[in-house]
């Protein structure tokens, strides 16, 4: 079973990184929820799969055969909730960036960062992208 | 005190809902917002005042005792960046009522940066590494949000890099942290501190490797730093200061809570491999920051420097070496936060954050100059402002170590770093104003004033007076790794 889930873990984290590196927006986030998915894989076979002992067993209580250790589950719970709101912002902003933009060219963004045009010195500011000039 | 050690969440956490209710209130809005941060600084001083009475603040939450329950305890090293935390936080809403480049009033914005501040005093108060993970996650959708808010096309550009490069870094923090738990069993900082004593050095090793990893690329230390010069400057000045001063810093935290406390003696590899990162660090941000012309450029690029003398300290392996770097962190921030916000009062008194395209304005403002060259010559460490105390620490212990070549490497980023104040003092003071039309606008600055004085008065305070904070700095570092 822990095979099973390692090459999940593989095909995931080879998925993700493949998607993550494209020049698409949309791939990137895809890519980074993939990635995210794996990452909850890794958690979740951290506490050991199948029959294990919890993390705390009640004073006078016996321990059930098959119990698993719920913690790790817990944790994975709070991992995917927290990568589910980013990625919605993610797309969000994807859809913003493509609408305002014109492109869903990673390479094309080039606005926080102009290209250089001199060889020795940086671009001067594009006063679009100063904050409001002071009157 | 389980109440007053949960209240560097609490508090910031509240004032965040509330004002969010009052988003259509603006007036209402900003009295919650000084109310919550007021209240914030009081918790902050009385955290201090107990930890230093060596009774730290600790709660176990959910009704499971410590090693099992999620652990908040604040000890001296927490309770003294809490405080910071708090002047930060009142010092760039402060700055937020003046007009110098404070950006659109988004009637989220209030709520963005309180719920980052409950984001950094969870970081620093909590005892458990998931938490810590969950707090990093709230740091992020904050600082997210308020990248956004302002709506630009460079914001959003910005924003997306940011989110894509720190995405990358919670989730190789959240595989870390599975694969600790794994090893240990544990994620109690307490219990993990006794569970890795037993860990074979090679497991142990990899582990915590990928775990600085994580931190290291929230730290934004060589090679990882790259999401750090791409986004910063695109932000409003006292949104910005608070970044500069805080982000950066909970991921060296987090190298400083790990290495040199929780997993204190970690394998020697790690603290090797470290040192070298950290002066990489220190001289591939100084460089990148000489190549630029715009002011939020020039000091973004000196925020990694920076990153690299503190994370140097880490490396040390010593008690001096931890003390040395809770000495710096504090001094740091203090610093990066002001040159942030007095660089927004020179591009609304000249016109421009491009050095460029400003000048002249020695002939004007006289004692902006001076206001200036505190936070200036600290960051390069000229005596005998607190960068001076805070790089006599961590290079004392260097060479005393024997280390030779981080300390040529930490003297001459010095050297450098004192190049780029120099430039930003030459272009932007004294040198004539490239357009002859120009005329020094009137501008509600007094607010911004009062924020930088205040914090250059801390500086000048930890300069003149450094045993205070040296002396609390040793006693926390004496507690570290102490298990």
């Amino acid at each position: 079973m822990i095979w099973v889930l390692a090459l999940a873990v593989w095909v995931s984290v080879t998925a993700g990184v493949y998607l993550t590196l494209s020049r698409d927006l949309v791939r990137i986030v895809l890519g980074l929820a993939v990635l995210g998915s794996a990452a909850n894989l890794v958690l979740f076979a951290a506490g050991r799969l199948g029959p294990a002992q919890p993390a705390v067993v009640p004073l006078g209580e016996t321990l059930l055969a098959d119990a698993a250790n719920p913690l790790p589950q817990a944790l994975v719970l709070t991992a995917i909730v927290i990568g589910f709101a980013l990625v919605c912002f993610a797309l969000v902003l994807v859809l913003r960036l493509i609408r305002d933009a014109g492109t869903d060219d990673a390479l094309a963004l080039r606005y926080a960062e102009p290209v250089p045009s001199d060889a020795v010195k940086p671009p001067l500011p594009d006063p679009a992208s100063e904050p409001e000039s002071p009157k | 005190m389980s109440a007053l050690v949960i209240s560097p969440v609490l508090v910031p956490l509240a004032t965040a809902v509330l004002t969010t209710l009052a988003g259509r209130r603006p007036g209402i809005q900003q009295v919650l917002s000084f109310a919550g941060i007021a209240a914030f600084l009081a918790c902050a001083l009385a955290l201090v005042a107990l930890a230093a009475a060596d009774r730290p603040a600790e709660a176990a939450f959910g009704g499971w005792a410590a090693p099992f329950g999620i652990q908040f305890l604040i000890d001296r090293t927490g309770a003294v960046l809490v405080l910071v935390t708090a002047l930060m936080g009142t010092a760039s809403l402060v700055f937020l009522a003046s007009d110098a480049d404070t950006g659109p009033r988004h009637p989220l914005l209030l709520p963005l940066v309180h719920g980052l501040l409950a984001g950094v005093g969870g970081a620093f108060a909590t005892a458990d590494l998931f938490n810590l993970y969950v707090w990093f996650e709230v740091m992020l959708i904050c600082a997210l949000g308020l990248f956004a808010i302002g709506g630009r096309l460079d914001q959003l550009d910005a924003t997306f890099k940011y989110l894509a490069l720190n995405l990358l870094g919670t989730l190789l923090l959240l595989i870390a942290v599975g694969a600790v738990y794994a090893v240990t069993g544990h994620l109690n900082f307490g219990a993990l501190a006794q569970a890795s004593e037993a860990l074979p050095p090679g497991l142990a090793t990899l582990v915590l490797a990928a775990l600085i990893l994580a931190f290291l690329i929230k730290a934004g230390a060589f090679p990882l730093f790259a999401w750090l010069p791409a986004s910063y400057h695109t932000l409003p000045a006292p949104v910005l200061a608070l970044f500069a001063g805080l982000l950066t810093k909970v991921g060296v935290y987090a190298v400083l809570r790990t290495l040199g406390d929780v997993f204190a003696p970690a394998p020697e590899l790690l603290y090797e491999a470290l040192g070298w990162i950290a002066a990489a660090t220190m001289l591939v941000g100084v460089l990148g920051a000489a190549y630029h012309w715009d002011m939020r450029r020039i000091l973004a690029f000196h925020i990694v420097s920076q990153i690299g003398y503190i994370l140097l300290g880490v490396a040390l392996m010593s008690e001096a070496g931890n003390a040395a770097t809770l000495f710096y962190t504090v001094h740091h921030i203090v610093v990066k936060a002001n040159l942030f916000l007095i660089a927004a009062i020179l591009w609304r008194l000249a016109g421009s954050y491009d050095l460029r395209q400003i000048g002249g304005l020695y002939a004007l403002r006289p004692w902006l100059g001076v206001l200036f060259l505190i936070p200036a010559l600290s960051l390069v460490g000229v005596p005998p402002l607190s960068g001076f105390w805070a790089k006599l620490l961590i290079l004392e212990e260097a060479i005393a170590q024997g280390r030779v070549a981080w300390t040529v490497v930490a003297l001459l980023v010095s050297v450098l770093t004192l190049y780029s104040m120099v430039k930003i003092w030459m272009e932007g003071f004294w040198s004539p104003h490239p357009d002859p039309q120009w005329r020094l606008p009137r501008a509600r600055l007094w607010p911004a004033y009062a924020a930088t004085l205040g914090l250059a008065a801390v500086t000048l305070w930890i300069g003149l007076n450094p045993q205070p904070l040296l002396t609390y700095a040793q006693a926390a570092a004496s507690t570290l790794g102490a298990h």
